[in-house]
This record gives C-alpha cells, sequence and structure tokens, in this order.
C-alpha cells in the first residue's frame, strides 16, 4: 500500500470516529447535550484526533527511519573490495536501489516468478544487460555481492511496507476504540481539543525556528568544506576577487561586500526619506480621499516584479545616469553602475518603508497630537518632536526591513551594476555584490566540490551573519528608545 | 457639598477674559451646541458641568480652536479673547492655543523625559533665550504644578513612567509653561484616584492667581469645590450660568435644579 492511500485509509477512519464520538456523546446522556461536559461536536474531534494523530505520527517517523535502516542493514552486505571498486558506499547504495527498482521489471519481462528471481545469479546472467533493457542503465557491471544487496533491499522493504501498512492502520484503529471508549459525559473532550490546538499552534512555530536552524546548519557544513579547500585568511581579507576555472582563483570577500553595502546604501538614501515623508504625509496630512487613493497605488510599487525592476534599470536609469552624468561630469561610460542599482532598489523599496512607518505613525495615539496642538505647537513640529519619536521603534524595524530586502536583492544588480568585482568610491562604476556572485559561482561550469563553487556557501553565510546582526542592532535601538519611552 | 466653602469664596473679578456670543457647532449634521452666550472672567475659575453628550467638552474645545482639528466640525458665532475674534482669518489658531492652554482628560504626556515635555512649548514658541532660562521656567512650572519636589532628581528621566496623578501634573506644568491667558482643563481629574484628585484641585485654585481656568468636570462636588462660577449645559444648550454658589444652592431653572439634585443625568 502506498504512503497515499494509508493517509487516506486513516483521515476516512478518523471521519468515521467523529460521527462515531458525536453519537456515542449524545446517546450517552440521552440525547440532551446540556448535561455533557462539552459540546458534543468535541468529543466527535477527540475521537477524531486520537485516531489520526498517532497513526499518521508513526507513518511519517516510519517513511524517515525506514530508508535509513535498511541502507545501513544492506550496506554492511557488500563487502569493503567491492565498495572500493565504486568509489564510495553512497554510490553503491545508489545502484543497489537502482538495481531493486529495476529487477521488478526485469522479472515481469522475462516472465519469472519470485523463486526464479531469487535464483538469478549475476555471475551467470548478464545482468548489466538486462537492466539495461528495461531502461535501468547502470555505469558497471553488476558484481555478486551488490546484486544480492539489491535482492536484500528489494524483498526487506517489500516487507517493511507492508508491516509500515499494518502498524499504521492498527495504530489508527487501536486509537479509534480508545477514544471510543473513553467517552463519557465528564471527560473533558473540550480541554483536549484545546491542548491539541495548543501543540499544533507550537508545532508549527517549532517548523519556522526549526528550518531557520537547518538552513544555517547546511551553509555552516559547505563552508566547512569551502575553508578546507581554501584558506579562510584569503577569503577574508583579500581585496580582490578573481575566480579562476583552473583554480588559483582569488577569492577575496571585502570587493563583493563593497558593492552590497554601496548599492544597499544608495537604495537606502533614496527609499528612506522618500518613504517616510510620503508615510508622514498619507498619515497626518492627506485627506481621506487622497489616503484612499494614494496608500494603494505606492503599494503598487510593492507588487512589481523585481526583474522588472531590473530591465527598468538595464534599458531607461542606467543610459539616463551614463549620458547625462557620468560622461558629462567625466565620471566613467558605464550604464551599468552602482547609482543605477541604488537607484531603482530605492524605488521598490520606497512602499516597504512608507507602508509600513505609515501603520506605525497612525498607530501613536491622538491624544498626543492633541497634547502637542494644544500647546500651540504646528503640525510639522508635532511630527517632528511627538510623532516621530514615539514611532521610531517602528520606524527603525521598517527601516532595517527595507536594508534586509537591499542586502539580499539580486536581479536588480544584476541587471543594473553589472558584474565587476571593484573596490571603488566612484558610484558611476560597475560593480557587483554578495548575492550576484553567490548565483554565477554556483551556476558555473567548474565541478561542485571546488572552492570557486563552495565559495558560494561561504558568501551565503556571510550575508547571512550580515543581515542577522543588521537585525540585532535593529533589537538593541528599538529595545534603548522603547526603555526610554514607556 | 461642602456649601460653607462655595459661600465664602468670592469672583476676584468681573472684567470678561472671553467672551462668546452666538456660538453654535455642528459636527457634520449633528447640531452639538445651540447658541451659547457666556463671559469667562479672569483670575475665575469656571466650571462646565452637565450629562454626557451636552456639548460642554465641545464648548471647551472651541475655546482654542481645537476644534479645527476635527474635519467635519464647523463654528459659527463669536468667541472673543480679550476683545479679538478669535476666529477671525487674521487670527492664527497656532498662537492662539498658546495663549488658551489646554490639559485633557487623560494624561497625555509626551515620549520624552519630564524635562523635554515642560520645556516642550517654550521651546516651540522661542519663549526662552537661554539654556538657564529654560531651566528656570520648567522648573517654575514643575513648582505651580506641585511637582517639583517628587520629580526635581529624575528630571531626564522619561514622563510616562511617572503615575497618573503625576502625569497629570505634568501635563499642567506644560500647559503653564508656555504662560497662558486661560487653561482650559477637560476633566482632569477623571483619571485619577481621590489623592491625585485633591492635588489637581488644589493646584486649579492656585492657578487663577494667574490665570482664567475653565474646567470641565462630571463631579458637581468637584465644581462646587473648585470654581467660582458654574455654566450648566444641557442638550447643546447653556441653561444657566451664574456664581457656583447661586447655582448650586439656589438655581433659577428648574432642568438645573433637576441635575445638581440628581433627577436628570
Amino acid at each position: 500500500m502506498s504512503i497515499g492511500l494509508i493517509t487516506l485509509i486513516v483521515l476516512g477512519l478518523a471521519v468515521l470516529g467523529f460521527i462515531l464520538g458525536r453519537q456515542r456523546a449524545l446517546s450517552a446522556v440521552k440525547g440532551d447535550p446540556r448535561t455533557l461536559h462539552s459540546l458534543p461536536g468535541y468529543y466527535g474531534w477527540s475521537v477524531f484526533l486520537f485516531t489520526a494523530v498517532p497513526a499518521l505520527l508513526l507513518l511519517v517517523t516510519w517513511a524517515f527511519v525506514q530508508p535509513i535502516a535498511l541502507n545501513s542493514h544492506v550496506s554492511a552486505m557488500v563487502p569493503e573490495a567491492d565498495v572500493a571498486s565504486y568509489g564510495s558506499t553512497q554510490l553503491v547504495m545508489a545502484d543497489v536501489r537502482r538495481i531493486a527498482d529495476g529487477l521488478d521489471a526485469v522479472a515481469r519481462k522475462a516472465g519469472l516468478d519470485e523463486v526464479g528471481l531469487e535464483a538469478m545469479r549475476a555471475d551467470l546472467t548478464d545482468m548489466r544487460g538486462r537492466l539495461a533493457e528495461v531502461g535501468v542503465a547502470l555505469g558497471s557491471n553488476v558484481v555478486p555481492s551488490v546484486l544480492d544487496a539489491a535482492k536484500e533491499y528489494r524483498s526487506l522493504s517489500g516487507e517493511l511496507r507492508l508491516a509500515m501498512s499494518i502498524a499504521v492502520l492498527l495504530a489508527a484503529v487501536a486509537g479509534l476504540l480508545f477514544a471510543l471508549w473513553r467517552i463519557n459525559p465528564k471527560q473533558r473532550a473540550r480541554n483536549l481539543v484545546e491542548q491539541f490546538t495548543l501543540v499544533l499552534l507550537a508545532g508549527c512555530s517549532l517548523i519556522a525556528v526549526a528550518t531557520t536552524f537547518g538552513i544555517v546548519f547546511s551553509l555552516v557544513i559547505e563552508s566547512v568544506h569551502f575553508f578546507k579547500l581554501y584558506d579562510f585568511r584569503d577569503f577574508f581579507f583579500s581585496m580582490t576577487w578573481n575566480p579562476q576555472f583552473r583554480g588559483g582563483s582569488d577569492l577575496g570577500l571585502w570587493p563583493l561586500v563593497w558593492g552590497t553595502l554601496y548599492v544597499s546604501f544608495i537604495a537606502l538614501l533614496v527609499s528612506v526619506p522618500v518613504g517616510l515623508m510620503a508615510a508622514i504625509y498619507l498619515s497626518e496630512y492627506a485627506g481621506k480621499k487622497v489616503r484612499a487613493f494614494a496608500k494603494p497605488a505606492i503599494e503598487i510599487l510593492a507588487g512589481i516584479p523585481t526583474i522588472v525592476y531590473g530591465l527598468f534599470a538595464l534599458i531607461t536609469v542606467g543610459p539616463f545616469l551614463r549620458d547625462w552624468f557620468a560622461q558629462p561630469l567625466g565620471l566613467g561610460s558605464s550604464s551599468s553602475s552602482v547609482m543605477t542599482a541604488g537607484l531603482v532598489m530605492g524605488i521598490m523599496l520606497i512602499p516597504f518603508v512608507s507602508s509600513l512607518s505609515d501603520d506605525i505613525i497612525n498607530a501613536v495615539p491622538q491624544s498626543m497630537r492633541d497634547g502637542s496642538f494644544g500647546l500651540g505647537a504646528t503640525q510639522s513640529e508635532t511630527v517632528k518632536q511627538v510623532i516621530l519619536p514615539a514611532a521610531l521603534p517602528g520606524i527603525v524595524g521598517a527601516i532595517l526591513l527595507a536594508a534586509s530586502r537591499a542586502i539580499g536583492e539580486t536581479m536588480i544588480v544584476v541587471m543594473g551594476a553589472g558584474a565587476a568585482a571593484k573596490l571603488d568610491l566612484n558610484p558611476f562604476e560597475a560593480m557587483t555584490t554578495v548575492t550576484v556572485k553567490i548565483v554565477s559561482q554556483l551556476t558555473g561550469d567548474t565541478e561542485f566540490a571546488s572552492p570557486e563553487t563552495l565559495v558560494a556557501f561561504a558568501l551565503g553565510l556571510t550575508l547571512f551573519c550580515f543581515t542577522l546582526a543588521l537585525n540585532v542592532v535593529a533589537l538593541v535601538i528599538v529595545r534603548k528608545y522603547r526603555e526610554q519611552y514607556e | 457639598m461642602n456649601d460653607m466653602r462655595i459661600a465664602d469664596r468670592t469672583v476676584s473679578t468681573d472684567t470678561a477674559k472671553m467672551t462668546a456670543r452666538g456660538v453654535q457647532v455642528y459636527y457634520g449634521e449633528n447640531h452639538a451646541l445651540k447658541d451659547v452666550d457666556i463671559d469667562i472672567l479672569g483670575g475665575t475659575v469656571t466650571a462646565f458641568i452637565g450629562p454626557s453628550g451636552c456639548g460642554k467638552s465641545t464648548f471647551l474645545r472651541c475655546l482654542n480652536r481645537m476644534n479645527d482639528t476635527v474635519a467635519v466640525a464647523r463654528v459659527l458665532g463669536e468667541i472673543k479673547l480679550d476683545g479679538e475674534d478669535i476666529y477671525d482669518k487674521a487670527v492664527d489658531p497656532v498662537t492662539l492655543r498658546a495663549r488658551v492652554g489646554m490639559v485633557f482628560q487623560k494624561p497625555n504626556p509626551f515620549p520624552k523625559s519630564i524635562y523635554d515635555n515642560v520645556a516642550y512649548g517654550p521651546k516651540i514658541h522661542g519663549l526662552t533665550k537661554s539654556k538657564a532660562e529654560l531651566d528656570q521656567v520648567v522648573e517654575t512650572s514643575l513648582k505651580k504644578a506641585a511637582l517639583w519636589n517628587e520629580v526635581k532628581d529624575r528630571l531626564h528621566a522619561p514622563g510616562t513612567g511617572l503615575s497618573g496623578g503625576q502625569q497629570q501634573r505634568l501635563c499642567i506644568a506644560r500647559a503653564i509653561a508656555t504662560s497662558p491667558e486661560v487653561l482650559l482643563m477637560d476633566e482632569p481629574c477623571s483619571a485619577l484616584d481621590p489623592i491625585a484628585t485633591a492635588q489637581v484641585e488644589e493646584l486649579i485654585d492656585e492657578l487663577r492667581s494667574q490665570f482664567s481656568v475653565v474646567i470641565v468636570t462630571h463631579s458637581m462636588q468637584q465644581a462646587a469645590r473648585v470654581s467660582q462660577r458654574t455654566a450648566f449645559f444641557h442638550l447643546g444648550n447653556l441653561v444657566e450660568y451664574g456664581e457656583t454658589g447661586q447655582i448650586f444652592t439656589n438655581p433659577q431653572d428648574p432642568r438645573t435644579e433637576s441635575y445638581i439634585t440628581g433627577r436628570i443625568g
């Protein structure tokens, strides 16, 4: 039975359990739900949960553990000498699994039964040829020990699958019966459902946290591989970025970090003042009608895909800046420049800053405004001296969110700033950022285990550390002002 | 009610500080205030009493044009401060509000330090020339508001960290730091406990030597305790206005009598 089918059966049982549980609860009080501790539906849910949750948990655990257990059992069957000819245990196991899958097709094609399949021998039959006929291409001839392992793998996995089906269904039925048996008018089914809800909610937040740790973990692992191949001093202290296909590359971090910070800085220089002032206008000055139109209109900017912004940078802004600023000022002749990417990214970030700040400014109590107006302050004095300080923690949060976006942005930089890693102060020079180089290093032609590719992970980790540091700084700032203001 | 105390008190002056003639206020279609005529006397505490929704707060907010900040509000009629129409185009509502200060129902200190809260008005109006002078204004205002002794050692602590009663006295200090001529108070004690209320009431009595004070209150005892003049509003009309003792002991209008004896409200 496939996992999908088992899940369906378990859910079907659970629905049945819901109906039965509800009926049983009602019949226990002769149809008068007022004497029950909880509403009848809660008894139904308690049976549903007891049926579905343990069974599905068992199913998931089994599905995770089975391949691991099977692999370690089967790989022990292949002697060291044969493993050596394949290169690694992983490669052996890959072949074992493919042969095991192929065996079914071979048996079907040759009209063999289980006994016949069992009798096949690698040293007598051309297993590689027969497997190739059914579409399973192998890199080398099949060694007897590997074929035995594959047979074992095949039969064991079949047995285990059957055992899993039985175990899961048994668990479901047992849960159903147990929960039905428990039902009585005094049982606190409502509290049970409440507890389950709590676990469910906590579990979901755990998934988010665990995923973050998982991502960081995988980054760290690959970065460690990178630093085994490449000296960390060269990575952290070298000022040149010059990857070579044949090795001997200079993979210095700083030109990329500089590009990232420079582009982000210009983007924030554009987006923070414009966004903040737009937010102040919308929340403090604009009438209802203007606000109803302008706020969604600004937020449309946030809905434009970054690749479209990239096109805008490439086709419009880049050439414009080159022809009207860079060349007349003698600062360069490249249409890809930090300025182009920064400006366009700044425009992209305006709605982030304005929309969040607008909400935050609106949350400042009206009594603050009244107090200030009552003392004879004008609107702009009130905004500057009362509202902005009160809203500051939230505004800092909005700005740092925008900064994180700017640091992580890729598309606009590829199309607006170019791909040359340079340490330069001239904003009309082409530069590049960490994210762009991650893409180009990972999609390059070099083999995966080379420092030229693995450097992408070290760069990713660096980027992660940057945004993490940014968030920590944000938290510190917000907390400092909170203490002062609340 | 301490009737003896009321009888003892006399009105300090008879000069009208503010005069209102035929004031009408509309909130959209709602006619909130109908044809109010009143003279607010200098150096006097005037209490506005009346049931909820009777227009007393609305009228108070007309006196420093705070209703301008409400988009749907329309004010008709004439209100004069020292003989000058405050709704005249030549009058800047911002400067007017510096002359007619306001204290609100809920304490609303700014999220700034105690010092900065009090210094806010003098700073934006440029009332002081030097830091020393500003320090002096802050100190005097806090002293007048009877808060100085409690906060003099922590002037740079946040104003929001004070207790409710202290916060309200801080708001009063903030309002008097701009040296207004009239001080409007919109139920200043409704969020305070009896002890803080007593402190604020005592303060109001002292303030009347420097400003005209107008106080909106739901507590008739409070009106009787602190004011020399009382105006009774009902359903948007000014029903009766006169000396506090007169209003509470011998009201002319049957509605006033019903209200102060608790039959309508």
